[in-house]
């Protein structure tokens, strides 16, 4: 029943976040943080009590920490099904984590309809939730959807119209359209994925460990078992996103308010990683095994692309954009390897990308409120205007290029290490991205906070608020870098259970895939 | 003729007697309250008939009509869609100055002719119903002689729709030439032995009458009607347009391919699939220049038959329940959409609120209806928590159980830019508005008929979107056998 609340406590408070508004504009700004402080509190809770040691994928005591299962649409074999076990449940502290955050960074940002602003964020999130927690497909498919919804109002209704950009409307659309038209192949993969295990065992159910139990048992075709882990590879590699199929990413990013950029950045990418470890790989490892080359390489593609791209952008956004692109493409490189280091680097990259992402786009909204510009060719010189603010960003900078110590590097290191036996060309290349990083993250700090300042005028510097936010988070990164191993704990018996199912998918030979549709 | 068949009857027995009865008030006063009220008296003895009818169903009641569970459920969503029409009429019709009472009339005559469709079983109930269900909608559509975009769109119409039914008419003698039946169970057993020659004229025959079908339920290319008389009609008027008569149509369609055996018919289904794929492409596309959110919705409908007809070609053990899904799931949101669209155009004489500027900002002033068109446009986008989900994840499902790649391909493409509209319009209601505007809902929107008719809607929408259990049920008990 704790998952039920883990859920309908973000739904309940947005709706009083929206009703409360006439209470005065503080109302929902407590209100919303009091609720996702609450959801972190309870998947805390759960992290110390629970017992993360077994998992579905061990088939030897196959078992939920948590479970809830209750019928919902028996007609097509659709239930309520929520489970937990340590990779939703690392997830879901990062999304309450990242949704406290976000709530304290919009404090003064957002002036305009802060009841909706809240209702919208706080839906969001629960609807990621809902993406890590449900284990029923159809039941993950709406939480998928769902969770657009609001994105789409957070990034037209409260974000900027970045100049030389489209305007925020069109970037919402891009992103919304981008999501959902991929998202609609999913949901052909996951019917046809349905139909053929009612075909096969005349039992319509779009439970995930029924489903899994099928496919795992080598009934499916190759043919078959190709298409449908395509389908959800792209609606999966657009959400993280892969090169090429990124574009909505930066333009989402620069137009979306400060808080809508540490969601998107910090949680909602992460949901396709999440969806790739917990529903690509195990449900087609033969397929996965057979594209992994492929996606490995895309993975790289991205690692060097984003990089490189960043290098060139003025706006301080769209350059975090970017490197964002470059680090999703370690988690791609990390989960098609296959290895238990690389997978177990997988998390911790997520996490710490997420962590310093979110503060880096954090930062960019305070330079901006200061300056009321994100143009990196205005800026200069900073340093000296503003105590505090560009160390905290220097921190940061360094933990994104990847500095041992900090937690980007544990993760960034143990997937390399990881991928090394099984591609060495891939990490050869991939580490190539490193250097690159290096070089990006201190250009920007280069150009934005050293060189001659534009004006002798002191800034206002970061209040107790946002002091607080960025010296948690500091805090966060460091421990990770210094002591990842309680994450890492919680995650291995899920990691080495999609290890242990990847390893036993076979490449399938050429010609027993292609063929036409199944 | 027993009483279990009167029993039977009972919805269109009711509903006729509305009619009359709506009549003689109209002649005895015109009293535009008291005869709204009449009507929908009326309308919800039929429901209660409907139910009536339900349990002593099925009942072949002389050769013409058949009442089972089918029929109930169909003339169900058919009275609940007159129902919402009178309650938006009523609304609308309050500023109009000219007579609004005939209005009811013309709703109850064609929600009789709905209901004499949809329990068709021969081809004569279903010509007369047909005509019985489009003739008053010459008028409803004309309704405001005074706006010449009205006396257009009824002029259009008339002719046009004139011209399907001749299309109809031919289609059934050619099939009457053929197997020398006219109820569509004796056609399905002759149709068999019929070979040569005799094969040609049948599917010339069917072809004819798939044209004038298309036409009525507006599928490409035989929708070139259907923006510019949604436009020119009064909102209520196309809120009953898009719903109830395109539910009845659809609902004796199906009833005639599975009782005729035309499901044996492989070019007809690919002429269909054909009709299905050019909808939902150009439905789509047409949609996305349109500025004008009553030319939005009719190409938007147009897309949405060809949804529906991936549903109805899949034929497969879900068909009519994912075309009973889908149909329900499409007039609530459909209803919801003209709704909203409705009460902001109430106040006004004889001029809609349609152009997507007026409901630029109208979330700031207006925050429920405009959270209720937001529900019906995510709705008709099919977003999940929203009806429009579940119709468009039965329209797949279907689609996937019998393969139809091509046609599920059409869908996502459909679908993709479809949102681009969607979205266009739902986030006008968002956008701060620079410029003084001219059209608003009245305040106290919620507190007429007309008002609680949309909430209803609103929350039905939902509830569909989030537990269609009983209602997939429902409809699943009212399955074609």
């Amino acid at each position: 029943m704790i998952l039920v609340w883990l859920l309908a406590i973000p739904f309940i408070g947005g709706f009083l976040c929206w009703q409360g508004e006439r209470f005065g504009r503080g109302f929902p700004r407590w209100v919303g943080l009091i609720t996702m402080s609450t959801v972190l509190a309870i998947s805390l809770y759960l992290w110390v009590t629970g017992d993360y040691s077994q998992t579905l994928l061990n088939t030897s005591n196959p078992h939920w920490v948590e479970e809830f299962r209750a019928d919902w649409i028996p007609r097509l074999g659709i239930s309520f099904h929520l489970a937990l076990d340590g990779l939703s449940l690392v997830l879901i502290v990062l999304t309450g984590l990242i949704g406290v955050i976000a709530i304290a960074c919009s404090w003064n940002e957002v002036q305009r309809n802060v009841g909706f602003f809240h209702l919208n964020l706080l839906w969001n999130l629960a609807g990621v939730i809902g993406v890590f927690l449900a284990m029923d497909l159809f039941l993950f498919f709406f939480f998928w959807e769902m969770m657009l919804v609001p994105m789409y109002f957070l990034i037209a209704l409260w974000g900027h119209n970045a100049p030389g950009g489209k305007g925020r409307v069109f970037a919402a659309t891009k992103f919304f359209i981008f999501t959902q038209a991929s998202g609609l192949l999913m949901l052909l993969a996951i019917l046809a994925l349905v139909f053929a295990h009612y075909a096969a065992t005349d039992v319509l159910t779009f439970g995930y460990p029924e489903l899994l139990t099928w496919t795992r048992s080598g009934a499916m075709s190759a043919q078959l078992e190709w298409w449908l882990m395509l389908g959800f590879f792209v609606a999966f590699a657009v959400k993280m996103p892969v090169v090429p199929l990124h574009s909505w990413l930066p333009d989402a990013h620069s137009q979306a308010p400060t808080a809508g950029s540490v969601d998107l950045a910090g949680i909602l990418l992460k949901t396709a990683a999440y969806g790739i470890l917990r529903f690509g790989v195990p449900f087609f490892p033969n397929a996965s095994h057979q594209i992994a080359p492929f996606a490995m390489w895309l993975g790289v593609a991205g690692v060097i692309y984003g990089a490189v791209l960043s290098l060139s952008q003025h706006d301080v956004k769209r350059f975090v954009a970017y490197t964002s692109v470059s680090h999703m493409g370690f988690v791609l490189i990390g989960i098609y390897s296959g290895t238990e280091q690389s997978l177990q680097g997988v998390v911790i990259q997520m996490l710490a990308h997420g962590i310093s992402a979110g503060a880096l786009f954090i930062l960019c909204g305070e330079v901006y409120e200061r300056l009321h510009t994100r143009d990196l060719r205005e800026m200069g010189g900073l340093w000296s205007r503003l105590p505090f603010l560009p160390p905290i960003a220097m921190f940061f900078s360094a933990a994104a290029l990847g500095l041992p110590g900090l937690g980007n590097f544990i993760g960034e290191f143990l997937i390399l290490v990881g991928s090394f036996p099984v591609n060495p060309v891939v990490t050869i290349v991939s580490a190539s991205g490193l250097i690159l990083a290096a070089v990006y993250s201190l250009m920007m700090m280069q150009r934005a906070f050293f060189g001659p300042p534009k004006s002798e005028e002191k800034l206002r510097d970061l209040n107790a608020r946002e002091m607080t936010t960025m010296l948690s988070l500091m805090a966060l990164i460091l421990f990770m870098g210094l002591y990842p191993q309680p994450i890492l704990d919680v995650t291995k018996a899920t990691m080495a259970g999609v290890q242990a199912v990847y390893a036993t998918g076979l490449p399938v030979s050429a010609t027993a895939m292609i063929g036409v549709q199944p | 003729m027993n009483r279990q068949q009167l029993l039977a009857l009972l919805p269109i027995l009711f509903s006729s007697a509305t009619v009359v009865w709506v009549m003689t008030a109209i002649a005895i006063k015109r009293h535009h309250w008291w005869n709204a009220t009449f009507s929908v008296i009326g309308l919800n003895l039929a429901l209660i008939g409907c139910v009536v009818a339900y349990f002593v169903s099925p009942q072949i009641v002389t050769p013409l009509l058949i009442v089972d569970s089918y029929s109930c459920l169909y003339m169900a969503m058919v009275l609940a869609t007159g129902l919402a029409t009178a309650t938006l009429s009523h609304a609308y019709m309050e500023g109009y100055d000219g007579n609004k009472e005939e209005v009811y009339l013309l709703l109850n005559l064609s929600v009789l002719g709905g209901l004499v469709l949809v329990c068709a079983r021969h081809f004569a109930s279903f010509f007369i119903g047909l005509e019985l269900l489009s003739v008053p909608l010459y008028g409803l559509i004309g309704y405001l002689v005074k706006e010449r975009r009205s006396l257009e769109a009824s002029m259009k119409y008339l002719v046009l729709s004139a011209a399907a039914s001749a299309f109809i008419l031919f289609g059934m003698a050619l099939i009457y030439s053929q197997t020398g039946a006219l109820a569509f169970s004796d056609i399905g057993a002759r149709v068999a032995a019929i070979s040569g020659s005799g094969y040609t004229v049948m599917v010339v025959g069917g072809a004819m009458i798939l044209v004038g079908i298309g036409f009525k339920l507006s599928l490409a290319p035989f929708h070139l009607w259907t923006p510019d008389v949604y436009e020119g009609a009064p909102a209520p008027v196309a809120a009953y347009l898009a719903t109830a008569s395109k539910v009845a149509v659809f609902a004796v369609l199906l009833r005639f391919f599975i009782e005729a055996k035309a499901y044996n018919y492989e070019l007809l289904l690919d002429v269909l699939t054909a009709l299905a794929i050019v909808s939902i492409v150009l439905g789509n596309l047409l949609a996305l220049l349109q500025d004008n959110i009553k030319r939005l919705l009719a190409y938007s409908s147009i897309a949405h038959f060809g949804y529906l007809l991936v549903a109805f070609i899949a034929a497969g053990q879900f068909a009519t329940e994912a075309v009973g899904v889908y149909l329900l799931t499409y007039v609530v949101t459909t209803l919801a959409a003209f709704g909203v669209v409705t009460l902001m155009s109430s106040p006004y004489k004889n001029h809609d609120a349609d152009t997507l500027w007026d409901y630029r900002g109208l979330f700031w002033r207006r925050p429920y209806l405009s959270t209720i068109l937001t529900i019906a446009l995510l709705s008709l986008a099919g977003i999940p928590m929203t009806a429009g989900f579940i119709g468009k994840f039965y329209a797949i499902t279907a689609g996937v159980e019998k393969r139809q790649w091509l046609l599920l391909g059409a869908v996502v493409f459909g679908s993709a830019v479809g949102l681009y509209y969607y979205l266009r319009a739902m986030v006008q209601l968002y956008l701060r508005a620079p410029w003084v505007r001219r059209y608003s809902a009245p305040l106290a929107w919620a507190q007429g008929t007309g008002g609680a008719m949309v909430v209803a809607l609103a929350v039905l929408m939902l509830v569909l979107g989030i537990y269609p259990q009983p209602f997939i049920a429902a409809i699943q008990a009212a399955g074609l056998h």
